[in-house]
């Protein structure tokens, strides 16, 4: 550390001894945010820096606060499902097959296989859409602008899927309590068979632009580690806790919809790193797949619809129910006062935890890994701050 | 249905938050309203057969459930599990005993999230939930206490980091105080922000009134 000109800036490694610093004590505190374009949306971070390094950070958020919990307390059970879609909104489909089950749990009644297929075929679509808006806009961030191109192209046809299904492409408001509101379109199966053979191909194409290449591995190979045990005490959930070696899915752990009969894999990664996040979310794409393809071959006939009274009064009682939406454990706590509106609704979003690791994360290293610590951690701000 | 539902919420929506205040004059608009909300019970009748088969919370009886009431004795008041989710209603004074035990020795080590409900007609107000779940027992369980207004509770961020921005969305949101938290602050509202929402008694339509009323000039948004 005695000669300054030898440390490299992008070695993390070197910039852990913290002690042997070269450069003025004096910190430096700048604000990131919160328009800052990537950190996608509005949030704003504190930095204190020395020099280039991160000394500590502080999230201010909240910006996008609309009171959607508050919200709930004053609709009924139906017409808040809606709402739900607007937190995540980049995986719309995920926010409303958890909110739709959780009521189910409620009420104690069961979406009939078909509706389970459906909605698995569509959430897995959905989280197919939300990695590849993670990918293009992560790698954006980095300085790589070809992906954004690539992973819009192919995240259009999924909408494409959306729009034909229920209308919508973004804010579906797809599922219903008790299974779907609408029957598949006239060759909704061979349209989902066709994106599977089109895009299997293309998530090669990505590979091809990022695995090994060299700039993409100096900017995220050793930036942002976290461990496994830090991840759990930090509560993060999704790519990020598989990312640091931990194999865990509530599609597993705790199978909701339709999961127990599909195979697929849990992708991990040893070493908790940006890179190894990206790797996890290519591969979780590739089992994406490998599940829409099982459940369109194996969808099942029958209603869509179980037998739902037509004013949802749940007894009285609460339940918390979670799914594995694209970016960690999407839960909801619903207390029901046996009216028609709920007396609660909690929503427990994955990015507003994930994003309380980013501190951890990003002590001593690099502003730069700043932003690409946000893009890793794939937070929507949307969720934060409901 | 969506029609339905829309025409009977806004007179609704004051009834349920109206409840503490009580209002002479809009008590009236909810029994207006009542009667366009006992039309569709007829389609509702099936369901009240099933209820008395229907989910009860049943004992939940566990060998970790009579170790921890070996230890605490009357201080886990109530442990029952509801539709296969099991939870335990413990008093506020040995909580954080409680959530220590289960954290150290019953491998709880993943705080799914923290939360409050608030309840004005109980003596004591707020009732904060813990979810906590097992990596090694792939198991989710609940604990709930009853905190009364201005009590505070023990943080629980010693136990997890994560209780760090849970906790202070539940002050941010009921004001509930947690004792020894590090940077109990309000986090997704702004600092200087008057009463916390998700209380009942706070009023979407007075705080909107009150912000016409102020920036505006004009009486009412509505």
């Amino acid at each position: 550390m005695s000669d300054p000109t030898k440390t490299l800036p992008h070695s993390p490694l070197d910039l852990d001894e913290r002690e042997h610093t070269f450069l003025d004590a004096n910190e430096l505190v700048l604000n990131m945010g919160p328009q800052h374009p990537s950190t996608h949306g509005v949030l704003r971070v504190i930095l204190k820096l020395d020099g280039e390094k991160v000394r500590g950070t502080e999230c201010i958020i909240g910006y996008l606060h609309r009171g959607v919990e508050k919200i709930a307390e004053h609709r009924t059970y139906t017409m808040f499902n809606p709402y739900v879609d607007r937190m995540d909104y980049v995986a719309a489909v995920s926010n409303g097959l958890g909110y739709c089950e959780a009521v189910e749990k409620l009420l104690n009644i069961e979406a009939p296989p078909r509706a389970n297929y459906i909605r698995v075929i569509l959430t897995e679509l959905n989280r197919l859409a939300s990695h590849m808006l993670w990918l293009g806009t992560h790698a954006l961030d980095i300085g790589a602008i070809t992906p954004l191109f690539y992973t819009f192209r192919d995240r259009e046809e999924i909408l494409k899927i959306y729009e034909k299904y229920c209308g919508a492409r973004l804010t579906t408001h797809a599922f219903r309590i008790g299974g779907c509101q609408y029957e598949t379109y006239d060759g909704f199966e061979p349209d989902v068979k066709k994106f599977v053979d089109f895009v299997t191909p293309k998530i090669d194409e990505y590979e091809e632009l990022l695995t090994t290449n060299r700039i993409w591995l100096e900017r995220t190979k050793g930036v942002g580690v976290i461990s496994g045990q830090d991840c759990i005490d930090l509560g993060v959930t999704g790519p990020v806790l598989r990312a640091s070696g931990v194999k865990w899915d509530i599609r597993k752990a705790k199978p909701y919809a339709a999961y127990s009969k599909f195979e697929f894999d849990i992708p991990t990664g040893p070493n908790g790193d940006t890179y190894d996040r990206y790797l996890v979310r290519i591969a979780e794409l590739r089992q994406s797949l490998r599940i829409v393809r099982q459940a369109v071959e194996g969808i099942p006939e029958g209603p869509i619809m179980a037998k739902v009274p037509k004013v949802l009064k749940p007894p009285v009682g609460e339940i918390y129910h979670s799914i594995e939406a694209p970016k960690g454990e999407l839960g909801y706590f619903i207390v029901s006062d046996g009216s028609t509106q709920p007396y609660r609704v909690r929503v427990r979003p994955p990015s507003f935890v994930n994003l309380q690791a980013l501190d951890k994360m990003v002590r001593g290293q690099l502003v730069a890994d700043v932003v690409a610590v946000i893009g890793t951690l794939d937070i929507v701000l949307g969720e934060v701050d409901r | 249905m969506p029609d339905e539902t829309k025409g009977n919420t806004p007179p609704a929506s004051p009834e349920k938050e109206q409840q503490p205040v009580s209002k002479p004059p809009l008590p009236s608009t909810p029994s207006v309203a009542k009667p366009a909300v006992t039309v569709p019970p007829k389609p509702t009748a099936p369901p009240p057969p099933p209820k008395p088969a229907g989910p009860v919370p049943v004992p939940w009886e566990s060998e970790m459930v009579s170790r921890l009431r070996e230890r605490f004795g009357s201080g886990i008041r109530e442990a029952s599990t509801y539709l296969g989710q099991s939870y335990m209603i413990v008093d506020r004074s040995v909580v954080y005993e409680v959530l220590q035990q289960l954290h150290d020795e019953e491998e709880f080590n993943y705080l799914v999230d923290c939360t409050a409900t608030h309840y004005p007609q109980r003596p004591q107000p707020f009732e904060v939930i813990w979810i906590l779940y097992s990596f090694s027992r792939n198991e989710r369980i609940r604990v709930k206490t009853a905190v009364g207004d201005g009590e505070a509770v023990s943080s629980t961020v010693a136990l997890w980091s994560t209780a760090n921005w849970l906790e202070r969305e539940v002050f941010d949101m009921f004001g509930i105080r947690f004792e020894g938290h590090p940077d109990l602050r309000r986090i997704l509202l702004p600092e200087d922000w008057k009463g916390y929402p998700l209380r009942k008694d706070y009023s979407i339509i007075q705080q909107d009134r009150e912000w016409v009323q102020v920036n505006l000039g004009i009486e009412s948004g509505q």
